[in-house]
């Protein structure tokens, strides 16, 4: 035990050394490149960076809220999209091929594209009765787009789940519907958490993308400051808030993954 | 007259892409009658327990379950395995629910039962069966003998009134065996209808009312324990007796 406590110790010490010499370097080599001066004016600028952090983190909370409401609607309609894919029987042959289709299509398609169609054809056809606001055409872009990802990490963890599962529940008298709420989808939805953590985390980031249609959120506000000021330190001030967001569901997810390998772990060890 | 019979089954054929697995099977079941399946791994014993529950579709002939015509068409399926409990070779539990809530899914999900009705009999059941003080536990927690302890009972909260049990003890370890089998034998005493796959002859010999021979896809000989141990009509019968006995299993 001490001498483990020890060499953690050591290790500990090793890492942290070793990262120092490593940042170092990289610092030094950048700043003494011939360019460093001007980046430095361009990216790294303290006047500008203090002024931004002043509109872009109350820009940002749209980029939450567009995560939220979208996340909302593609975990239900992602699982709705699974489902019709694993159907059953010639009958369903029309919705397992929607689904087929759409996923493929959604997978294919680039989001930005999927963003600029929606965002700019849409309240271009001049229909009276739908919506004609970018932000609502940004979100609904990005919840079809990651609706498709998302079903397929469904899809995987509900195919993961082993046929006995299933005849030991019909065998019951449960129905094909009932099978699965109870028995098969808890056990596959708890299999793919950390995947789906790992898809919010790209559509945190993707949430961005719905400033393209002029919605300003963080980065639209980050470009009308840089061109307010002719500097690019907005961008910067942006993406150092996107990453801290973005870092403590990474860690959530490595944790979880961990977790669930102690688990499988101790109930191997327990048999 | 007679009450109709348990379970019936009539020139039942059933076939895997071109592999025919049951090539006209026909058996009878009075209640309280406790059947036993033998015969070598891919005799039809399992397949047809499963067709029995519904679990895989006959192509010919017919099951009826105590009166009532279950590969009829236009059956529901889920109504039929409301009366028949199976028990599978590997358990199959649901790791994700406790025991309590293993035993107790079906009588409130199927039956329509009301929770504190469906857990007061699951822990009479499981109290009946040695498994009292392991109703909050997750299977991954129990053995092997208790895992399958607990599948019996899971099947048994249906108030089933046949039982199919599928080589419930293959994959026991052979010191967990024991447990299993006096958990069925006191079901047979307390009169379930049971219709068993098994390896375990001496257990067969033991506790069956009558044995079936299954061999490719027939029963090739039926009768009472005492004449297909002691006295086998059949050539094959002899062989595949000899071959246990070879194997220190009888």
């Amino acid at each position: 035990m001490r001498a483990s406590a020890a060499s953690g110790r050591r290790s500990t010490l090793i890492a942290l050394g070793s990262t120092i010499v490593f940042a170092v370097v990289v610092v030094l080599l950048v700043t003494n490149a011939p360019g460093w001066p001007a980046v430095k004016r361009a990216f790294f600028d303290g006047e500008v960076f203090r002024e931004s952090l002043e509109v872009i983190p109350e820009a940002f909370l749209l980029n939450v809220k567009i995560f939220l409401v979208a996340e909302a609607f593609i975990l239900p309609f992602a699982l709705l999209i699974a489902i019709l894919r694993g159907l059953p029987g010639p009958v369903f042959f029309p919705l397992r091929a929607l689904a087929v289709v759409y996923a493929d299509f959604f997978r294919g398609v680039p989001t930005i594209l999927v963003i600029y169609m929606l965002g700019f054809g849409a309240p271009a056809l001049g229909l009276s009765w739908i919506p004609i606001d970018p932000l609502f055409w940004g979100v609904v872009a990005l919840v079809l787009v990651y609706s498709a990802y998302v079903s397929e990490v469904y899809r995987a963890g509900i195919e993961s789940v082993h046929p006995s599962q299933e005849a030991a529940a019909r065998s019951l008298g449960l129905s094909r519907a009932k099978a699965l709420r109870f028995v098969i989808l808890p056990q596959a939805v708890r299999r793919v958490v950390p995947p789906l953590l790992n898809d919010f985390i790209g559509l945190q980031k993707d949430t961005a993308l719905v400033g393209l249609l002029g919605v300003v959120e963080a980065f639209r506000q980050s470009q009308i400051e840089a061109a307010n000021t002719f500097n690019y330190t907005p961008y910067v001030v942006t993406a150092i808030i996107f990453i801290l967001l973005t870092i403590p569901l990474a860690r959530l997810t490595d944790w979880l993954v961990a977790r669930d390998r102690r688990r499988q772990l101790a109930a191997a060890g327990a048999r | 007259m007679t009450a109709a019979p348990a379970l019936l089954l009539e020139g039942v054929h059933k076939s895997f892409d071109k592999h025919e697995v049951l090539k006209g099977i026909d058996l009878a079941l009075e209640p309280h009658d406790v059947v036993c399946l033998i015969g070598a791994s891919g005799s039809g014993k399992s397949t047809l327990l499963r067709c029995v529950n519904l679990l895989e579709p006959i192509d010919q002939g017919r099951i009826v379950l105590g009166g009532d015509e279950i590969t009829a068409p236009g059956v529901k399926v889920d109504r039929v395995r409301r009366r028949v409990g199976i028990v599978f070779q590997a358990f199959n539990l649901f790791p994700h629910m406790t025991v309590l809530r293993n035993v107790t899914l079906g009588p409130i999900r199927a039956l329509g039962a009301s929770r504190a009705e469906a857990e007061a009999e699951a822990r009479e059941l499981l109290g009946r069966f040695g498994l009292a003080d392991r109703a909050g536990d997750y299977p991954d927690r129990l053995s092997g003998g208790q895992q399958q302890r607990v599948a019996i009972v899971r099947a048994l909260a249906m108030r089933p009134e046949l039982m199919l049990l599928d080589e419930v003890t293959s994959a026991l370890d052979p010191e967990l065996v024991a447990e299993v089998l006096s958990v069925i034998r006191e079901l047979a005493e307390s009169g379930m209808t049971m219709l068993i796959a098994t390896h375990e002859m001496s257990f067969a010999r033991d506790i069956a009312h009558r044995v079936c021979f299954l061999d490719e896809g027939v029963i090739l000989e039926e009768g009472d324990p005492e004449q297909i141990f002691t006295a086998p009509r059949e050539p094959r019968t002899q062989q595949f007796l000899q071959r246990i006995v070879a194997a220190g299993r009888l």
